[in-house]
């Protein structure tokens, strides 16, 4: 049972709080994400886990024993860098080697652990040779090969794909995933990359300047954002946000009528662009579209819903002209209502 | 146009190489047919009047004791003070410009700094004896102290040559991003297997240099021990100085030279081919 159980992490450079109170556990197996913008605090969360950082306050265990204070060579866990940190001076079969040379492994099982992270990683042609004369895919597979050759209970992953260009991330993405569902370890992979995260987790963690503001599956947190961040960080075009007028527990959008969660004042429509339909003209929430964009899949709408910026996607059979005010049908289990105030969202409707 | 110009990159060189000529390439040849040269005949006599000098042996001894004593631990002090610098997160660049303090300080006046120091009415003497170590001033630069006055030569030594080292060493090491001690430490390795197996192999080419330059340094070794030792520690240079200025004799002092430029080419070669850098298998 390799399960990571973070519990009140924090951690300060100096007067800047980098982590604030980060709990979370992630179970035996599991793969997930910590998804987030660059400096919200994901790599000094991953590198506290790894033991490379130390936190100002909090616990963290893995397999049910607490890590604190325990150099990284005996947390049982391996990692792979994001520029690889392959060695330039060793072959590809040393640099796979290494952790089991340094655990002292004898010839046969290094030799056999060797091949087989190298079978999986398809980079046997490459053994015998120095990291300079790879690619950076190769690279990257070298540095898996490496962490996966000592089956580590855990596997940190910090932007693994970030270097690479972005037909082989799209290749290495679906590889990673084959490869480490059958390796069947509990992993943790940073990323920036909503698609990233999306595509490969179990569950994911958005981290949002040194907090954790949701856990879910992808499928919950593109759903049902916990917050105004999450639903403009996740998803492509962003979750559009219009704020609304309330009027005893009813939002009117063109003939229809919204029960809401609150009963007067201001609420916020979140509202992802492919979940509307059009509606017969002169119905439904109006939309005055600046430039439509014809995507071959889909047709792209930027303009505005009562006067505040909005994106939204119809069919690409669909036509509309720039400049043209077209209606949009809502479908109310699919919607997101938002407190204006603090931006944390309703919990779904049943 | 552009083939018109093509004399353009020559004329901007030609003031470093007539520069070099004259004053390195003329002086060399000069002295070596100096050295190997009587009455303006070619001739070996130069040679032979340096080998049957009784400083000769005892000179290329000291130089070379000097220079192994001294090489290693400049190049393990160095080592150890760039490791430990690029540790320390604040105060950084006082701590380094502290340790280049020697580097400012002339060779000559290094050696006067460590003749007050160990002199006998310097400072060693008075700490000692007030410590109560020792009864009376106790001589440590002469020639029946051999081993004494060889320990405060190195010492002066390694105290004014090890900035240079260090400088050369902290720039290798700041070249080796901290993954891959990381990656190391992550995987197993221990600080000192982290130090040989990662950092030390990917500072090569610093520690190529370094060991270059402090070696021919070495063996150029004159003004800290005439400071300190005058003639009792016979050393090459200072045998080139003496046949130069004392006897009068340029040619021996020539030949004196071409040996010194002899040594510190063969130790080159030798670094050249025992530390290989290949680019291929660095950062
Ligand atoms: N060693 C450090 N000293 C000071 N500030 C740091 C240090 N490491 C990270 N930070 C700061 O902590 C924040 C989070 O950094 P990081 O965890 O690297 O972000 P991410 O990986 O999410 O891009 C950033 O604002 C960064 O500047
Ligand atoms: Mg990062």
């Amino acid at each position: 049972m390799t399960n990571i159980v973070i519990d009140n992490i924090r951690k300060s450079f100096g007067p800047f709080q980098a982590l604030k109170d980060v709990s979370l556990t992630i179970n035996d197996g599991e793969f997930v994400s910590l998804l987030g913008p660059s400096g919200c605090g994901k790599t000094t969360l991953l590198r506290i886990i790894a033991g490379l950082e130390t936190a100002t306050s909090g616990d963290i265990s893995i397999g049910g024993r607490s890590v604190i204070g325990l150099p990284p060579k005996d947390r049982g866990l391996a990692m792979v860098f994001q520029n690889y940190a392959v060695f330039p001076h060793m072959t590809v079969y040393e640099n796979v080697a290494f952790g089991l040379r340094m655990q002292k492994a004898d010839e046969a099982r290094v030799r056999k652990q060797v091949e087989k992270a190298a079978g999986l990683l398809h980079i046997e042609p490459y053994l015998d040779r120095y990291p300079n004369k790879l690619s950076g895919g190769q690279r990257q597979r070298v540095a898996v090969a490496r962490a996966l050759a000592v089956e580590p209970g855990v596997l940190l992953m910090d932007e693994p794909l970030s270097n690479l260009d972005a037909l082989l991330r799209l290749e290495m993405r679906t590889e990673l995933k084959t490869v480490l569902q059958s390796a069947g370890t509990t992993t943790i992979y940073v990323t920036h990359d909503q698609t990233e995260a999306m595509g490969l987790s179990d569950r994911i963690a958005v981290v949002h300047d040194g907090r954790i503001e949701q856990v879910g599956t992808p499928v919950e947190i593109y759903n049902h954002p916990a917050t105004r961040f999450v639903g403009g960080f996740i998803g492509n075009p962003p979750m559009n946000f219009i704020t609304m007028p309330v009027l005893a527990g009813q939002v009117a959008i063109g003939s229809e009528s919204f029960s809401v969660p609150t009963s007067s004042g201001d609420i916020v429509l979140g509202l992802r662009g492919e979940t509307v339909e059009r509606a017969p003209s002169g119905q439904g929430l109006e939309m005055q579209v600046r430039v439509a964009e014809p995507m071959g899949s889909h047709l792209l709408l930027t303009g505005s819903i009562l006067d505040q910026p909005a994106r939204v996607i119809l069919p690409a059979t669909e036509t509309v002209r720039n400049g043209e005010t077209v209606g949009l049908t809502l479908d109310a289990k699919r919607v997101t209502w938002l407190s204006p105030e603090d931006g944390v969202s309703y919990p779904a409707a049943a | 146009m552009t083939q018109n110009r093509s004399w353009i990159p020559y004329l901007l060189i030609l003031p470093t190489v007539v520069f070099l000529g004259l004053l390195f390439v003329v002086p060399l040849i000069q002295t070596l047919w100096l050295a190997v040269s009587d009455n303006g005949v070619p001739s070996l006599a130069n040679m032979q009047t340096m080998v049957r000098d009784i400083n000769f042996g005892r000179s290329i001894l000291n130089t070379f004791l000097l220079t192994l004593a001294v090489v290693p631990i400049q190049i393990a002090m160095a080592l150890a003070m760039g490791s430990m610098v690029s540790k320390v997160n604040g105060g950084r660049e006082t701590i380094l410009w502290i340790w280049t303090i020697p580097l400012g300080i002339s060779d000559l006046a290094a050696g006067m700094v460590w003749l007050s120091i160990l002199q006998n009415t310097g400072y060693l003497n008075t700490l000692l004896f007030s410590m109560g170590l020792i009864e009376r001033q106790t001589a440590w630069l002469t020639y029946q102290t051999p081993v004494a006055l060889f320990v405060g030569i190195a010492i002066a030594e390694i105290w004014r040559g090890t900035a240079i080292v260090m400088i050369i060493i902290v720039a290798g090491l700041n070249q080796v991003p901290k993954e891959f001690k990381e990656a190391a430490e992550i995987f197993g390795a221990s600080p000192w297997t982290r130090f040989t197996r990662i950092t030390l192999p990917l500072i090569r080419p610093a520690l190529q240099s370094a060991l270059i330059l402090r070696t021919v340094l070495a063996f150029e070794v004159f003004a800290v021990v005439y400071a300190l030792g005058g003639r009792n520690f016979p050393v090459l240079v200072g045998e080139a100085y003496n046949w130069q200025n004392q006897n009068q004799n340029y040619s021996v002092a020539a030949a004196y030279a071409v040996l010194i430029m002899v040594i510190s080419l063969a130790a080159t070669l030798f670094y050249l081919k025992v530390i290989k850098v290949d680019p291929e298998r660095l950062p």
